[in-house]
């Protein structure tokens, strides 16, 4: 067998089923790896050696027994720090929550240790998942595997940078405005970000309620299938989840995309889009004709709109959102303060990074009473009119694909400056969520640095298996594998 | 005072609704329960958790709009309203603002003075925030989440009420409609029913409305009529004076009966109040208000018409009776074992009203069991017992449960029908007051009393009062 770190989680899967190995050689694999290259790179806020080799021999020994037959049984998994892990710390890579430990599991985390994950520990993220380059993490910033001297990119940075380092099988992170989407393309490794309400918010602590949504980051197209089969599940205890049927997405994983058809938006590859990220998705469309897509431009309207938009309404719930975070119950308390009013402001003060704080406020102002209707409420309209401008783009289309941000990725410390450039690169991810839709990123090539460039597929709702079906096909025509297909290093 | 005033009121009602779980989440509402006992993630607002709205709120929400004639907002949402508090573990709390569930409805009051509508603006649904506990030794505070998440309903009259007897029957009717629902039990004391007063005086005539307060911690009729009277004095005294009354919300303190100033309109809040985007618009179908209106009870109105024709009561009993469903449910559970429908009101309008207004307790708090007052009416009727040992007995069934019965037995109560006893008693009674027996065979009525009450103390009152009297009318 090969470097088993260089398994994807369904090959993984696979072999300890097949006896060839066990979950905790998977799980003493990957922490030797994390050991060893943590320090480059900051993937984790917490890895739980005990805990991960503790579980890996409990669920070895269920698999053996017959009991565990889920494909990713054994598999060790990373999870995004802002998911609630009962008796593990969960920080949002904020000092306000720097001593928080749930007394409870998030669902989705809860749904993959029924299939028999095993936790490895918890990924750094931009703090609250505010940011798009891991660097507002009271942890420090997360580096990208590609290349260290790059930003992984945000906000599941350090789950995206767990894949690509394999300091870990597989990743989940969670989407508010391309959070797993990008990081993905920057990385060079899969990504998705489902529907609204397909996958359980409960126990995600969150950012933009009405955005958020859990997701997988992996290293291939049928991993992404088979975790989210895993994770997805009606929730009663979310009530903005919503009850499916069609959710066996391995299913869809098939070469023939004939009579698909596919909608390019000339709104995606115009002004401000790098061309070595535009060259790439072009070659990759390409290979999709081959495989027997229709491709055809059009007009995706109301695109300028989308960066306030989303500004508006993500800021305004998490304004709410944090609110709770106030030094009584749980959390960062300041050490010394003169009444109730002064504690609340010096450790909320004290407790949150800047972005957070900018974003509080940016959130307070547009709900605050005489602005309400001006910026909030306006913004929803808006937000209505995106769904409506996808919803005629999938009356003509399967799919549509662009690219996932504007560039590969920049520098560390190049972005942190200027906030607004920050915001701007977002362009391509926000409106998915603005319109509750499925995204997907994967691998389609890399820039003359070597950073990967990714391409992002975007369906209907529930449609998670047209994309699923497009990038299979796009992976097989590839040779089956990204990795090899653009990253293999040498000497391995 | 050269001029007149008219006083201005209206009313914002919180209740408790009844549910056996919160609003947002499966924990118990029971009342009492050991500090942050009935708590779980969501009403403790740990992170990541959610709100799952109670379909049972709904309902009651919906029920309580229906009976005081509002219209449903058949799409509604729920909003944030944000606010920093210790007591509010999200530091939002969970209402409606934009889209209430109940809007634009009336009741009718009456009083001394006649009857008029009260208008009811609107009627939300929200949570309830959790208790602090001060501790002085300590020198800090504890949070008790127990209450947090237990669902209210909050009332929102118009400026309709001018005095307070209309306030004290406006509530009165509130809290009869909303018990016969069964939606909350409104029993001011122990918080499951609130009202805030906003109160303000004008001249007599005046079109236009004086600046309002609001006054809080109104814990009784008693209280609010209290505060109504000094508030309303207060405002006069400060317009009197020329001066200019402050929009403000004032505390009441029924021990001194004087209200004090908590914060004025400029210190106001911006709540920042927005659509919770935990919870999904609710979207209230015409089979869901349907099923609601085909449950409804029957309301007073139309129990008082069936008492008449079933039960051929007169109004003075059915008045009385209906004024609570508790009572008219203890009545018509009576009836229904059997009981005459005459003596067990008796029983209500006498014994239970004097009980319940001698220890002030509300008919809410009866909890003797209908079977007791059935088998002591029986016993009664059987002559087993005589009235005043039956009134001695309903004393105690009202507050015990006690199986009347063997009660009666064990304590010795049982009426004594030994003929020959009684011959004996009555023989050696008019042997021992001839002066009685002289004045009753001169023609005085009364001394005939007087004789039967001598016999019932040497029967130790177990003798049938008409035995009594038919064995003194044939020895004298």
């Amino acid at each position: 067998m090969e470097n088993i770190l260089d398994l994807t989680a369904s090959e993984l899967g696979e072999a300890i089923r097949r006896k060839e190995t066990t979950a905790v050689e998977a799980t003493e694999a990957a922490l030797e790896n994390i050991r060893e290259n943590e320090k480059n790179y900051n993937c984790y806020v917490t890895v739980d050696e005990e805990g991960a080799l503790e579980s890996a021999r409990r669920v070895q020994k269920e698999i053996e027994s017959g009991k565990l037959t889920s494909p990713l049984a054994g598999v060790p998994v990373a999870i995004k720090d802002n998911m609630c892990t009962e008796g593990l710390l969960t920080t949002c890579s904020s000092k306000i929550l720097s001593n928080f430990v749930p007394t409870y599991t998030s669902e989705a985390v809860l749904n993959l240790e029924k299939a028999g994950a095993v936790i490895l520990g918890k990924t750094n993220m931009d703090e609250f998942a505010m940011g798009s380059t891991t660097e507002t993490s009271f942890y420090g910033p997360t580096k990208n595997p590609r290349n260290p001297e790059h930003v992984p990119g945000g906000s599941s940075g350090g789950s995206a940078a767990a894949v690509a380092a394999k300091e870990c099988f597989y990743a989940l992170g969670s989407d508010t405005g391309g959070s797993i989407r990008q990081p993905a393309s920057y990385c060079g490794v899969v990504g998705m970000k489902p529907t609204y309400g397909r996958v359980s918010r409960y126990g995600l602590i969150a950012y933009g309620s009405s955005l958020d949504q859990i997701g997988p980051l992996c290293r291939s197209v049928t991993d992404c299938a088979m975790i989210l089969e895993a994770i997805c599940s009606h929730d009663p205890k979310d009530s903005t989840s919503v009850e499916r049927k069609d959710n066996r997405f391995t299913d869809a994983l098939e070469k023939d995309l004939s009579g698909m058809k596919i909608g390019i938006p000339r709104d995606y590859f115009g002004e401000g889009l790098s061309d070595e990220v535009a060259s790439p998705i072009r070659e990759a469309l390409e290979v999709l004709k081959t495989a027997g897509a229709k491709v055809e431009e059009f007009d995706l309207s109301l695109v300028e709109y989308a960066i306030p938009t989303y500004y508006t309404i993500a800021a305004a719930e998490a304004s709410s959102n944090l609110e709770r975070f106030d030094g009584i119950k749980y959390g960062y308390r300041t050490e010394s303060y003169d009444g109730l009013h002064n504690m609340y402001k010096k450790s909320r003060s004290e407790g949150f990074g800047p972005e957070v704080k900018r974003r509080i406020m940016l959130g307070s102002f547009v709900l605050s009473s005489g602005y309400y209707d001006a910026y909030y409420l306006k913004a929803l309209r808006v937000k209505a009119l995106i769904k409506k401008a996808f919803d005629e783009a999938f009356s003509k289309y399967d799919l549509i694909i662009g690219p996932a941000a504007p560039t590969t990725a920049p520098k560390l410390g190049e972005s942190l400056s200027d906030p607004i450039a920050m915001y701007l690169s977002d362009i391509y991810t926000i409106s998915v969520n603005l319109a509750g839709l499925p995204g997907m990123t994967v691998p389609c090539g890399k820039d003359r640095n070597g950073l990967p460039v990714g391409m992002q597929l975007i369906g209907d709702s529930f449609r998670e298996n047209s994309l699923l079906k497009a990038a299979y096909a796009y992976e097989t025509a590839l040779g089956g594998s990204f990795e090899r297909a653009f990253f293999k290093k040498e000497g391995r | 005072m050269a001029k007149q005033y008219e006083t201005v009121i209206g009313l914002e009602v919180h209740v408790e609704l009844a549910t056996k779980t919160k609003i947002f989440c499966g924990c118990s509402t029971a009342f009492g329960g050991e500090p942050n006992t009935h708590t779980c993630p969501v009403c403790t607002g740990m992170p990541g958790s959610l709100p799952v709205l109670n379909r049972q709120v709904l309902e009651y929400a919906v029920a309580v709009g229906l009976a005081t004639n509002c219209g449903i907002n058949r799409y509604c949402k729920f909003d944030r309203k944000n606010y920093f508090y210790p007591d509010n573990p999200q530091n939002y709390q969970i209402s409606q603002l934009y889209l209430p569930i109940c809007h634009d409805g009336s009741v009718e009051i009456t009083t001394e003075d006649g009857t008029k509508n009260v208008r009811i603006h609107e009627i939300h649904m929200e949570e309830d925030a959790g208790k602090l506990i001060h501790d002085e030794w300590d020198d800090c505070s504890y949070v008790d989440f127990n209450r947090s998440g237990v669902p209210l309903i909050e009332i929102v009259s118009e400026p309709d009420m001018r005095s307070a007897d209309e306030v004290i029957a406006y509530l009165e009717k509130l809290r009869m409609i909303i018990q016969y629902l069964g939606a909350s039990d409104c029993k001011l004391q122990e918080g499951s029913m609130r009202a805030d007063v906003n109160l303000s005086v004008r001249e007599a005539g005046a079109e236009k409305f004086g600046t309002r307060t609001e006054m809080k911690n109104l814990n009784s009729f008693k209280a609010i009529r209290h505060a109504i009277e000094a508030e309303t004095e207060r405002q006069i005294d400060i317009l009197e004076a020329g001066g200019t009354v402050v929009q403000e919300t004032r505390r009441f303190d029924d021990n001194t009966g004087e209200s004090y100033a908590m914060r004025s309109k400029e210190d106001a809040q911006d709540y920042r109040y927005f659509p919770d985007p935990d919870l999904v618009p609710i979207d209230l179908s015409e089979e869901f208000l349907d099923e609601i209106r085909n449950k409804q009870p029957e309301f007073r109105n139309e129990k008082m018409a069936r008492y008449r024709e079933e039960f051929g009561l007169p109004d003075y009993d059915i008045d009385i009776i209906t004024q609570s469903k508790k009572m008219a449910d203890v009545f018509e559970e009576t009836v229904a074992l059997g009981a005459d429908a005459k003596k067990v009101s008796n029983y209500l309008m006498g014994e239970t009203m004097r009980i319940l207004k001698e220890k002030e307790l509300d008919p809410q708090d009866i909890s003797f069991k209908p079977e007791a007052l059935k088998t002591l009416i029986s016993l009664q009727e059987a002559r087993k017992i005589n009235g005043s040992v039956a009134k001695e007995v309903f004393e105690v069934l009202f507050f015990e449960d006690i199986d009347v019965e063997s009660y009666v037995k064990e304590k010795g109560l049982m009426t004594v029908n030994d003929e020959g006893l009684l011959r004996k008693t009555v023989e050696q009674v008019i042997a021992d007051n001839p002066q009685s027996v002289a004045d009753y065979k001169g023609g005085k009525e009364k001394a005939l009393g007087f004789l039967v009450g001598q016999t019932m103390k040497a029967m130790q009152g177990k003798a049938d009062p008409g035995s009594v009297n038919a064995m003194l009318k044939e020895l004298l």
